[in-house]
């Protein structure tokens, strides 16, 4: 049988009956969605007006919020299938690789979904001027996609431990950091400079840079975190 | 290390330690001269906390491959002593900048470097103490460690680019840089740490070896035995 | 067609605790075997290591095919598992469940045949109900089911009997029989009921 074709509809298949428990448990994206829209309340709350409050300090606040959301959510995927027992019918299953494709995707498209609903709120409770939207969008949707690839295999790694406590924020944040300040740095340059996109592109590449590094390095390992 | 090899070190250290002080000119350029001598003390313990963290990336692939205790004890050793030479490049860099810049932390890039190793190396020791059982306590650590390894290499190689730094750049292997005896002392404090460093790595593992025997003493365990099965090795 | 898996010298280790000890045996296609014991004598642990959920401390299992030794895919392609500890995905329906497992597979499968299986435990009217909402029997049917998808030639049971009315045991005793002419099927049990469904392999101590 093809192997490589093989781990994509593995990778499918996975990606599909975690969205299916997903909208019928809904335990990650409440968790993630309601973490990050009140602490983007909280924020605008904390800091009105607005206007006072220096720009470097709202792109460190949106990134923030961000990556804490994340934490409250990645780890759902592999923390599941462990606590209701059924991790071993996925390894009976599917290849470690398609289960590691399956729910990367998983939890990317839970970033986007996560920065589609907190993005635009907290653009608009804090009154952020974007001088160049097109470079803000692809910020956000490389390093939404970065966080998601640094911290998965984290998440299958704290899957496995005896006690979880907060183990996945402890352990995501050395990975996650490289992306993260990427990320903040980019965000300023699309808010505030003039030639953005020429600011930012040093930015961007590291950020495909940082995916194109963690991820083989993650599928590397994964066959040791997930096999018992 | 036999008890030549150590006194050797003892005295190679002390009479480094002496040098710094009587031999080596004050740094002139330095807003407190006398004071830039810790440089000498400073730079090869943040050295050696760059190369603990190979080194237990290293041992980490290595145990991931052959699934030997004791390959996971000697990565552990690594980032328990990457741990330790952490904090003394921190202290004593943090004394240095209070001196000369007046404040103890600038968010410089090598100082938030090391921060972050240390934050990883924290990080990998509450995930050793999350788990239980022993074997996967290694893998689980070792999978970790080398996911942690290329996020370093990547932070330490964009925070240049995102924070100014008050290092001096590529001082430390150009010729022009460094005053010859501030090299000469530098790189000879660092083979004397660097003895140590292997000393204590190899007394952590002594202490694992001998843990593994009390527990084959007590019962059959067959862990133990396979530890010590590698103590040839 | 030649099958045959190969214990060779296994033994696990739990931390201080030896659970199995240099264990070797053969089984060769086709037939059923035996796995026995006294609780906590090890016979899951054994089962799973030769479903390849659990690497042994030492020694290993082969898998032949005509004397070729198979890959992991392929190794997965043809094992088929039932145990206690190895649950189904409890807020999906039967239907769901068992859509999955086959679509995991590669296996290109319509809802129709998917359906005409749940009728063979009884379960065709409960198809669109989520298996949180079954009874422990039932649930034990689907996991059978689950495990024949993709037509195994290895099958694995542990305690298969476990909560099923005299209906599910007949499922069984019907499956076991034909599983054992033309493939393999190795179950693990202290259930008199189930001692007879094959030839003792191994019989662990306590
Ligand atoms: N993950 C584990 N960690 C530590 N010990 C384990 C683990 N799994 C099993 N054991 C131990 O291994 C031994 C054998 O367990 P196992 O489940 O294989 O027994 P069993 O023969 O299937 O028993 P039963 O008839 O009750 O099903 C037990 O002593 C158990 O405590
Ligand atoms: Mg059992």
């Amino acid at each position: 049988m093809n192997r490589s074709s093989g781990w994509v509809h593995e990778a499918f298949a996975v990606f599909a009956k975690d969205w299916l428990l997903e909208l019928r448990t809904r335990v990650a994206l409440g968790a993630v969605v309601l973490f990050a829209v009140t602490s983007v309340v909280a924020s605008g709350f904390a800091l009105a007006p607005p206007s006072g409050v220096p720009a470097e300090v709202k792109t460190a606040l949106l990134w923030v919020v961000v990556f804490f959301a994340a934490v409250a959510g990645l780890s759902r995927v592999f923390v599941v299938e462990e606590e209701t027992r059924t991790a071993d019918s996925l390894r009976l299953a599917v290849s470690p690789t398609g289960v590691f494709v399956g729910k990367l995707l998983f939890n990317a498209v839970l970033m986007w979904g996560l920065c589609l609903v907190t993005v635009p709120l907290y653009l608009l409770l804090l009154e952020v001027p974007v001088r160049s939207a097109s470079l803000f969008v692809t910020v956000v949707v490389l390093g939404s996609t970065a966080l998601a690839c640094a911290t998965t295999a984290v998440g299958a790694i704290v899957a496995k431990a005896t006690t979880r406590g907060a183990l996945f924020g402890v352990l995501s944040f050395p990975v996650a950091l490289p992306p993260l300040l990427v990320a903040i740095h980019g965000t300023k340059a699309a808010w505030l400079s003039g030639g953005a996109w020429r600011v930012a592109t040093g930015d961007l590449q590291v950020l495909v840079g940082f995916i194109l590094v963690i991820v083989p390095a993650s599928l590397l390992v994964f066959e040791h975190i997930w096999s018992e | 290390m036999n008890t030549t090899g150590k006194i050797l070190t003892g005295i190679w250290i002390a009479g480094v330690t002496v040098a710094a002080f009587l031999w080596l000119p004050p740094a002139q350029g330095f807003r407190s001269p006398e004071a830039a001598r810790i440089v000498v003390f400073h730079v090869p313990c943040a050295v050696l906390t760059f190369v603990a963290f190979l080194v237990n990336a290293v041992y980490s692939w290595l145990y991931l491959r052959s699934r030997h205790p004791l390959t996971d004890a000697k990565a552990n050793a690594a980032a328990e002593l990457g741990m330790l030479f952490a904090v003394l490049a921190t202290v004593t860099g943090s004394l240095f900048a209070m001196e000369q810049w007046g404040s103890a932390w600038n968010w410089d890039p090598r100082e938030t470097s090391i921060v972050m190793l240390m934050l990883v190396y924290a990080a990998y020791f509450v995930l050793r103490g999350a788990v239980e059982e022993k074997s996967k306590r290694a893998r689980l650590s070792a999978a970790y460690a080398l996911l942690a390894f290329p996020a370093m290499v990547f932070l330490i190689w964009i925070l240049p680019r995102i924070v100014e730094s008050l290092h001096p750049t590529n001082t430390l292997f150009s010729r022009s840089g460094l005053d010859p005896s501030y090299r000469i002392t530098l790189w000879s404090f660092f083979a004397g740490l660097l003895a140590v460093f292997v000393w204590m790595f190899r007394l952590r593992l002594r202490v694992e070896l001998a843990e593994a025997r009390l527990r084959q003493q007590h019962h059959h365990d067959a862990v133990a035995e396979v530890t010590l099965a590698g103590e040839t090795r | 067609m030649n099958w045959q898996i190969e214990l060779r010298r296994i033994s696990k280790v739990f931390d201080e605790r030896v659970v199995l000890r240099d264990i070797s045996a053969t089984v060769t296609a086709p037939g059923a075997w035996t796995i026995l014991g006294p609780n906590g004598s090890g016979k899951s642990t054994l089962l799973r290591i030769i479903a390849g959920l659990l690497t042994p401390t030492e020694g290993e299992v082969l898998y032949l095919y005509n004397g070729e030794r198979l890959t992991a895919h392929q190794r997965r392609q043809s094992v088929g598992m039932v145990a206690p500890d190895i649950a189904l995905y409890r807020p999906l329906t039967a239907l769901e469940n068992l859509r999955f497992f086959a679509r995991a597979r590669g296996l290109p499968v319509r809802d129709s045949d998917l359906l005409r299986w749940l009728e063979r435990v009884q379960l065709r009217s409960r198809a669109h109900d989520p298996v949180a909402s079954f009874s422990t029997g039932m649930v034990q049917r689907l996991k059978l089911l689950t495990a024949l998808v993709h037509r195994p030639s290895v099958l694995l049971l542990d305690e298969p009997g476990s909560n099923l009315d005299e209906a599910g045991m007949e499922f069984i005793r019907e499956t076991v029989r034909e599983q054992a002419q033309h493939g393999i099927v190795i179950i693990a049990t202290n259930d008199t009921r189930e001692l007879g469904y094959g030839e003792p392999l191994v019989r662990l101590g306590a």
